[in-house]
């Protein structure tokens, strides 16, 4: 893939507007997941403004590609660039998480156009997207399906009776990006489970083509997923290196920021943080 | 004495029958499918058929993903496993979408083959009753298992199709229709109402012989949809006996007679009985001393009639 670099400055401008919005919107909420959600941020963007073939007008396109944010409660950034796009008017991004709001806690499909599977429990996403790609090849149909991990979600069984079976059906349609930020909710991954990382060489035991990223990098990020599309035979995963809270100085590898709202304060010195960096600190 | 015909052998011809008719329709198994009968689809729709593995977690979350690009997944394991080893799947990634994800538990209640309680399922219906947006069918024998797998693929959203695994009594005919959501009269009488469901309603009906011989006539109402409930039909069937018992191969809590008691309570309430089992785990056994043991036979059911419709006779007076 050719890198424009005009492109790439605006897809990092998107990205840091829509740290933006994420905070705002889990401040006005008064909960949510802003760390997770600031680690998976450029991803989603790319993701979705560049890499995928979708249709915002058509948001039930059978042949659109699927994206399954597995890691459910990093949902505002995904709320964020619905609406950005167009899925829905972008005033319901102050309702999330509030009574009768289209944008739940974790995503629901049946509320939120564009959301492609309910998930928030986690270890559940990688098995829908093996049931979306084995569609693909059922219906002759040529869209990839996306499925976004955390690493502390490595940790659930049916991640890895589902990465034994995508292997077993070959899904080359198929792409697991593991958000590797390193914190889950109670203190870093290799505290609670020393054994979780890496995980390139278990996924690559399992049969899958294993590919490594910075996942803040926006050219790596848009080259590194256009190789994991077109590689053939196996479904690949890609170990995306992030950084919890990332963009906002007091969030970034703090696990007190895995679950919480922001204080009015809080929120002034964290927009405060991501229009002096850009979101794209160290 | 009616032939005999397997539930889950029925199902399995109605599932590969249904594959002709109808290409959406998908079978997922996690390495039980001679035993499921999901084989008999396997051989005639190899590409629309996924062996997973013995991950029935798994294999739940893959059926969710299939439906929601439009295919009609069958999944199948022991109902132990198709209910209380799936729920977690089944709740969010199945009924919370709403999605038309057929789950079928063809080894229900204790007769699960002497596998012991590990094996048998005694708590599938009340896992599924309180989930929302699961449908639940529990066929009485193989013929209206097989209108029932026509039925539920059919029907959209979540099903739980709760069947037994030996062959048991025929008691329909082929002028026998099903309908998710309906309850069916299979017999009249005044003096109580049996209701029951799934394999215990040839049972029901055998207690209902004996019970007409010492003179109390029993309306049989046997109810196939266990959620949502038919409670219309069974109003109506306990309205003339005022007495009612339950009868079922499930736990006593959370089951048939939990969901009749609770509607008749509220609409008509009348004395309800539960036979079924008392809230233990049972054992490795041959079918007819399981049954025997745990008060699951005609006599039972004959011997519970006795007494209640006694106890509340002066009542009734």
């Amino acid at each position: 893939m050719e890198i424009d670099e005009k492109e790439v400055k605006l897809l990092e401008a998107r990205a840091n507007s829509v740290r933006q919005q994420v905070v705002r919107m889990i401040a006005n909420a008064g909960a949510g997941h802003p760390g997770g959600s600031l680690s998976a941020t450029d991803m989603i963007v790319c993701l979705y403004f560049k890499l995928m073939n979708i249709d915002p007008a058509n948001p039930d396109w059978p042949d659109r590609d699927r994206f399954v944010l597995s890691k459910g409660h990093a949902c505002p950034p995904l709320y964020v660039v619905l609406a950005e796009l167009g899925y829905f008017p972008k005033d319901h991004l102050m309702t999330f998480d509030h009574v009768d709001s289209i944008l739940q806690g974790h995503p629901d499909m049946t509320k939120t156009p564009g959301i492609d599977m309910s998930t928030g429990s986690l270890g559940q996403g990688l098995s829908a997207g093996i049931g979306m790609a084995l569609g693909a090849r059922l219906r002759g149909s040529d869209y990839h399906t996306y499925v976004m991990l955390g690493d502390g979600e490595l940790q659930e069984g049916q991640i890895w009776e589902a990465a034994m079976s995508a292997a077993k059906f070959g899904l080359d349609s198929l792409t697991a990006i593991v958000d590797t930020n390193c914190l889950q909710l109670v203190d870093e991954v290799k505290v609670i489970m020393p054994s979780c990382e890496p995980s390139g060489g278990k996924w690559r035991a399992f049969g899958w083509n294993v590919l490594e990223m910075n996942g803040h990098d926006t050219r790596q990020i848009l080259t590194v997923l256009d190789q994991a599309r077109r590689h053939i035979g196996t479904p690949t995963v890609v170990i995306a290196h992030t950084v919890k809270g990332k963009g906002v100085s007091f969030m970034e590898h703090n696990v007190a920021w895995h679950s919480r709202g922001l204080t009015p304060e809080e929120l002034t010195q964290a927009l405060r943080d991501l229009n002096e960096t850009g979101g794209l600190t160290s | 004495m009616n032939h005999l015909q397997s539930m889950r052998v029925a199902f399995g011809e109605a599932l590969a029958e249904l594959g002709h008719r109808n290409p959406d329709v998908v079978a997922l198994d996690a390495d039980l499918a001679p035993a499921t009968k999901f084989s008999l689809f396997a051989e005639e729709f190899p590409e629309r058929f996924f062996q997973v593995g013995v991950a029935e977690q798994n294999m739940a979350g893959i059926a969710a993903g299939l439906a929601t690009v439009g295919f009609v997944p069958f999944i199948g394991t022991f109902a132990c496993f198709a209910s209380c080893r799936i729920a977690d799947q089944v709740r969010t990634s199945i009924a919370q979408p709403g999605l038309n994800v057929k789950i079928i538990g063809p080894y229900s209640g204790l007769l699960t083959g002497n596998t012991g309680k590990t094996h048998q399922a005694i708590e599938d219906i009340a896992t599924y009753r309180s989930i929302p947006n699961v449908t639940i069918v529990a066929p009485a024998d193989g013929v209206e298992t097989s209108l029932a797998v026509d039925a539920i693929a059919d029907y959209a959203g979540p099903v739980y199709l709760r069947l037994t695994r030996d062959p048991a009594p025929v008691i329909f005919d082929d002028t026998h229709t099903f309908e998710v959501g309906r309850a069916y009269r299979l017999r009249e009488g005044d003096a109580l109402t049996l209701i029951s469901t799934g394999s215990m309603t040839p049972t029901a009906l055998e207690a209902a012989v004996a019970l007409a011989q010492e003179g109390l006539e029993a309306t049989v109402l046997h109810v196939p949809t266990i959620k949502p409930l038919d409670v219309n039909g069974v109003v109506e069937a306990a309205r003339a006996s005022r007495c009612v018992i339950t009868v079922e191969e499930h736990n006593i809590y959370g089951g048939l007679g939990a969901a009749v008691a609770e509607a008749l309570s509220e609409q008509l309430p009348v004395p309800v009985y539960r036979v079924g089992i008392k809230d233990v785990f049972a054992e490795s056994g041959p079918n007819a001393l399981l049954l025997e043991k745990y008060g699951l036979t005609a006599r039972h059911v004959v011997e519970a009639a006795r007494r209640w419709v006694t106890r509340w006779s002066e009542t009734r007076a």
